[in-house]
């Protein structure tokens, strides 16, 4: 692999980061890196270790995670706010990463935790909407 | 003790240049030529004792082989980090992106304050915070180890 591909692949796992509340496909995903849908998983992993799919779901858990732990949002509505379009693929997701249910992981904080209302917090730790991506990416000049 | 200056590794340094002082409206503080490798250093504005030097990495330091790992490295965002503190993340973070730098995370509250990132033109990450409170709670390592 050289610098060329790295930062193409770089660019793809940075998309994860920033709009991982968005539907990311791997498609799209390899369009950003620049490279076919059927090399891109593999390189993806050779490069950081996890395929895309996996990055983008180990991206929504670790968002979740700390709204389960700072929020009084639902679990219903922080499988949502992450990107999770239903709460079995949230569970098995988080499970997989965390070792233990949602409500579990939770509970786990019950106690020491100064909790802050979910409303507000979400108003910080959500990412910018497409919107304001696209009117941002449309008015370059600004 | 102090640290006057840190190197921070780039895949071009004329770029960086740009990169840093456009953007993030850093201030060239040394720019020689020294034959074999261009000493640049730049700071940030406010703060003219501290220097970033942007760092070119090949022979005869290391072999070509090395150097184009090392910018393998770079370029896939594992290179180098610079953590920044800022006065008013939202506003820094507003003009940086507008200024065409690649967005890493929006801006967010953790435990520590403000912060985001973005990346440099090399890949470098850019970390920017802001120093407040926030009420959030921090994870069970940083509470614990």
């Amino acid at each position: 692999m050289n610098a060329r591909e790295a930062a193409f692949l770089r660019r793809a796992k940075d998309l994860v980061d920033r709009s991982y509340a968005e539907p990311l496909d791997v498609i799209a995903l390899a369009r950003r890196a620049h490279v076919s849908p059927y090399h891109f998983s593999r390189r993806f992993k050779e490069a950081f270790g996890e395929t895309p799919h996996q990055y983008v779901l180990t991206r929504r858990v670790e968002r979740a995670q700390e709204l389960l732990r700072n929020t009084d949002l639902s679990v219903t509505e922080i499988c949502l706010e992450v990107g999770f379009q239903s709460l079995g693929s949230f569970s098995t997701a988080f499970h997989k990463v965390a070792g233990m249910t949602p409500t579990a992981y939770r509970a786990t904080y019950t106690g020491h935790a100064p909790h802050i209302p979910g409303c507000w917090a979400a108003q910080w730790t959500r990412p910018l909407g497409s919107a304001r991506m696209e009117k941002r990416a449309a008015t370059p000049h600004d | 003790m102090k640290i006057p200056i840190i190197a921070l590794r780039v895949l071009d340094q004329q770029r960086a240049l740009d990169f840093y002082t456009q953007v993030l409206g850093f201030t060239v503080t040394e720019d020689m030529d020294l034959g074999a490798m261009r000493w640049l250093t730049v700071s940030p504005p406010g703060a003219p004792d501290q220097h970033v030097l942007l760092e070119r990495v090949g022979p005869p330091i290391v072999d070509p082989e090395t150097a184009e790992t090392i910018d393998t490295l770079i370029a896939k965002g594992v290179g180098g980090s610079l953590f920044l503190e800022v006065d008013d993340l939202h506003a820094t973070f507003d003009e940086v992106v507008a200024k065409g730098a690649e967005v890493v995370q929006e801006p967010m509250e953790r435990f520590y304050g403000i912060d985001a990132a973005i990346r440099d033109d090399s890949g470098n990450q850019i970390r920017m915070t802001q120093r407040v409170e926030t009420g959030i709670q921090a994870p069970p390592s940083a509470v614990n180890g």
